[in-house]
């Protein structure tokens, strides 16, 4: 649910969204921050820009894990397939660095899209414990499989093409074209998740069984929903590579525990299951770990694992998920009693049948 | 493959993989049905299991630094682990108990995460391992060869295994652990104290996997990031045995024992762990599909 | 009249328990066939075996003519055959009102509609029927959120926006506020006079069963010991037995 679904007659508005002229202020604001960020912050494009990647890490782990109730931890599979998708292009293809960089992220959501479509039915049948550990199983063995393949470079993995242009600018194109990827996430999540699609989604996790017999095709649903979390992961891999310039199976491409983990963390910081919650964690998160980065160097892995274990034992709910059960009244759950208008055609409940 | 056509052409070398598979099975076993434990009795699946066998591992390489024989740092490294166990638990672990399993997974790989990076920092990344002192024996003219040390080890799992069912069935807090397993909110009417039985539940956990860990240090090697493998194993081996099914756990620690021997020798050993992994996901698919088949889906 | 569901000497045994024996029964269209029996008798798990929740040992199913048996769940609840739970399920993350959208049924399978969002005639018979079970007030509030009684209501007016040629429903009454159990019979009745869907309902309240349908079903120990008109019922010595005998 979002903060603005409250029922038109109810006469209620939430209470903690400004609207009107404010809210179009906000936003306004917002955009022209983050669209000058890397003008203003020059120092930190590179990480401004891996703010916008956990961004879409948390969006796109949340589909499945908070509003479909499948807990992956081998999301990470589809954004390394995307980075080494990208990356062969460049490298084997002799087109323009732009053109390239293109038709790399191409080739990449088509990988990603292919990959979750064949292991989706095979996986997503498993419920619960199964499917997380057997999909960590996947990320981990395709990070130990990329390691020995000669054909992408083993162990030492690819260098993607050099970006045609002094370092400041290549972070700052990369962190446009990161923020763009996280934006267009958002906004079709945001879409999708008012479709009969998102309901859908919802009735899995909330009772599987349930949907099933109630007659919704839930492999159909569970497989489509996997397959758009990998189109944006897959598309989020060329990008990365290019900013990073170095495609690493393990530590990059690949990377099940670090950014493979992470990506359920911030969804579960922020609150799965709504669709700011994971926005909000990624922020919260990643500021966090860049502090640690900086000033714990050495232990920051280890603070990290006591974060997360925190999180999980003493906010499992998250922010949005602590707020909402708080006050569920700003997030449209009151009872409305004004009585049903009758319909202006005096009809009754006869009229369902001939429907 | 110039590895397969020597096991053709020398078909004893398969004895030398099959003893060297029931061997290290045997380790595998015994993490194994300590998962299993606190899976049957606690509902959490603990994904830190491996960083507990690793740890213990490195207890017995520093005892044994100190001076400490090396078959005596087996008790040693199950008695701290037993101590690391038990206050994980009253720190962190209880508040999971009556979660789900999702979150218990996340927060113990949290807790693995947490463990293995300390242990690098403080042990250093290389590899290392524990001479036993003990010497090798071989068979067949030298075609096969065996450590002792894995012999002993082999020994000792059995005799741990055993000491571990008996007290299991006859101990009270075996039979406390056993009704709080099948029934928590029964045995708490009963008047068992099941937040002790949960306590000495991981606690013996963890010290299983620390004996287990200080064999791991003497036979093979131990380094800070093999945590998660074992775990895997583990998992694996209770997914397919089932809880508590103690033949079950020793014929498929076995064959998981076996079976990575053969890939090893077979791929090499940089795929190694990725024949493991590959076969946690082959096993849970077919699982899986066995399951549509029955439409037994289980949550 | 036409049998709508025919259940042909159906089984079905757990490990060594069998729970249905060679079941058989027979529900006219448009009717309204009640199943009774002691608690542990086999119903619910009849149920399940004709809706395909799980594989049936021995027998066959089958539904407007044709034969389910070896169908699956969902293929089933498509064909227009529906049943509710003893436990009463609903998905209780979502809304009221989203609870009944997602239970409409797919007018076309295109991929376009699964991606639009809920029609506003869907919302509206979303409502109307949240009205007809007197759920409009709380049709915002998470579906968890409601008392036990208004899940089962709320459960109920799922299963109808679901346009069933049948519905099996277990155990409607239990747990609803005996004050309003009239009002949900007469909501039964009407689904069935009113929608024209076929109901086979188990219950335990025996005087509301009694009144509702038209012929009745009695199973004991997984078998169908009696089955007749609610008089023919209430007089059969063996039901009788069954219910106030000691096992």
């Amino acid at each position: 649910m979002s903060l603005r679904n409250l029922p038109s007659d109810s006469g209620r508005r939430a209470s903690l969204v400004p609207h009107g002229a404010t809210r179009i202020g906000i936003y306004v604001a917002l955009g022209v921050l983050v669209l000058a960020a890397p003008f203003l912050f020059r120092g930190i494009v590179t990480q401004l820009a891996f703010l916008w990647l956990m961004i879409l890490f948390a969006l796109t782990w949340d589909i499945l894990g908070g509003q479909m109730g499948y807990n992956s931890f081998g999301n990470i599979l589809f954004f390394g397939l995307g980075c080494y998708a990208a990356a062969v292009v460049q490298r084997d293809t002799h087109l323009p660095y732009f053109v390239a960089l293109a038709a790399g992220m191409g080739l990449s959501a088509l990988v990603a899209l292919v990959a979750a479509g064949v292991l989706g039915p095979l996986t997503l049948g498993m419920r619960g414990q199964y499917f997380a550990i057997c999909t960590l199983g996947l990320s981990i063995a395709a990070a130990d499989l990329f390691a020995g393949w000669e054909f992408v470079g083993a162990g030492s993995g690819i260098v993607p093409a050099l970006y045609p242009g002094p370092v400041d600018e290549r972070n700052r194109f990369f962190y446009y074209v990161l923020l763009a990827l996280a934006t267009l996430t958002f906004i079709t999540l945001r879409l999708l998740y008012r479709t009969r699609f998102g309901a859908a989604i919802n009735a899995i996790r909330d009772d599987e069984d349930k949907a099933e017999a109630m007659g919704l095709h839930t492999t159909r649903y569970k497989v489509a929903a996997w397959m758009i979390a990998a189109l944006f992961l897959g598309l989020a891999g060329g990008p990365v590579a290019g900013l990073v310039g170095f495609v690493d199976p393990r530590d990059l491409a690949f990377a099940g525990a670090t950014f493979g983990v992470w990506m359920v963390l911030m969804a579960v910081l922020g609150g799965k299951g709504t669709l700011w919650g994971p926005v909000i964690g990624a922020a919260i998160f990643h500021t966090t770990q860049e502090l640690f980065w900086t000033y714990l160097f050495g232990w920051q892995r280890v603070a990290m694992g006591v974060l997360i274990v925190a999180i999980v034992v003493f906010f499992p709910l998250g922010i949005m998920g602590w707020l909402r059960a708080r006050w569920p009244q700003w997030f449209g759950e009151v009872v409305d009693e004004a009585a049903r208008p009758a319909r202006a055609d005096g009809a009754g409940i006869g009229d369902e049948r001939a429907a | 493959m110039d590895n397969l056509q020597i096991l053709a052409v020398a078909p004893v070398f398969n004895l030398q993989l099959l003893v060297d598979g029931i061997l290290i099975g045997a380790v595998f076993a015994l993490a194994a049905y300590g998962m299993g434990l606190i899976w049957g009795v606690m509902r959490i699946i603990n994904i830190a299991q491996g960083e507990f066998v690793m740890l213990g591992g490195y207890v017995a390489l520093y005892a044994a630094g100190a001076g400490i024989p090396s078959l005596a740092t087996i008790p040693i490294a199950a008695i701290v682990l037993l101590v690391l166990g038990w206050l994980l638990y009253r720190i962190v672990l209880f508040r999971l108990v009556d979660k789900d399993l999702f979150t218990s997974i996340l927060a113990t790989f949290g807790l693995s995460i947490l463990l293995q990076q300390i242990a690098n920092q403080m042990f250093g990344a290389n590899v290392r391992s524990l001479d036993s002192g003990l010497g090798t024996l071989s068979f067949a003219g030298g075609q096969i060869t065996v450590a002792e040390i894995k012999l002993v080890a082999f020994g000792a799992v059995l005799v741990l295994g055993a000491a571990l069912v008996l007290f299991l069935k006859m101990s009270r807090l075996g039979q406390a652990l056993r009704a709080t397993a099948q029934n928590a909110a029964a045995a708490r009417i009963l008047g068992i104290d099941t937040d002790r039985v949960y306590a000495a539940t991981f606690a013996l956990n963890a010290a299983i996997c620390g004996a287990a860990g200080a064999l791991v240090a003497m036979t093979w090697i131990i380094h800070p990031y093999l945590g998660l493998t074992y775990t895997v194993r583990a998992f694996m081996i209770v997914v397919v045995a089932g809880l508590g099914n103690l033949l079950g756990i020793a014929a498929s620690g076995a064959a998981l024992g076996i079976a990575e021997q053969y890939a090893g020798f077979l791929l090499g050993t940089e795929f190694q762990t990725a024949f493991l992994f590959s076969v946690l996901v082959v096993i849970l698919v077919a699982r899986q599909l066995a399951l549509h088949r029955q439409r037994l889906y289980l949550k | 009249m036409n049998a709508l569901l025919e259940v042909d000497r159906v089984s079905k045994a757990f490990g060594g328990v069998i729970a249905n024996r060679a079941v058989s029964l027979s529900v006219p269209a448009g009717s309204i066939v009640g199943l009774i029996g002691p608690n542990g008798s086999g119903k619910t798990t009849l149920f399940s075996s004709i809706v395909g929740s799980h594989p049936v040992d021995s027998g066959a199913v089958r539904f407007a003519g044709r034969d389910i048996t070896r169908l699956r769940v969902g293929d089933i609840a498509r064909l227009g055959l529906i049943r509710t739970f003893q436990q009463t399920r609903v998905y209780r993350g979502m809304s009221c009102v989203r609870n009944l959208e997602i239970s409409a049924p797919l007018a076309r399978s295109s991929v376009r509609s699964v991606f639009a969002p809920f029609s506003k005639e869907v919302t509206e018979r979303a409502e109307t029927l949240l009205d007809f079970v007197g759920l409009y007030a709380k049709r915002h509030l998470r579906a968890g959120s409601l008392s036990f009684g208004q899940q089962k209501l709320l459960e109920f007016a799922m299963a109808l926006m679901s346009q069933p040629k049948m519905l099996l429903l277990d155990e409607p009454t239990a747990g609803i506020n005996p004050t309003l159990i009239n009002a949900l019979l007469e909501r039964l009745r009407l689904a069935n006079t009113q929608f024209g869907i076929t109901l086979l309902v188990i219950e335990h309240n025996m005087r509301a069963i009694m009144h509702l349908a038209g012929y009745l079903y009695c199973l004991a120990h997984g078998e169908l010991i009696a089955a007749g008109t609610p008089d023919e019922i209430q007089h059969d010595p063996q039901v009788l037995e069954a219910y106030l005998g000691a096992h």
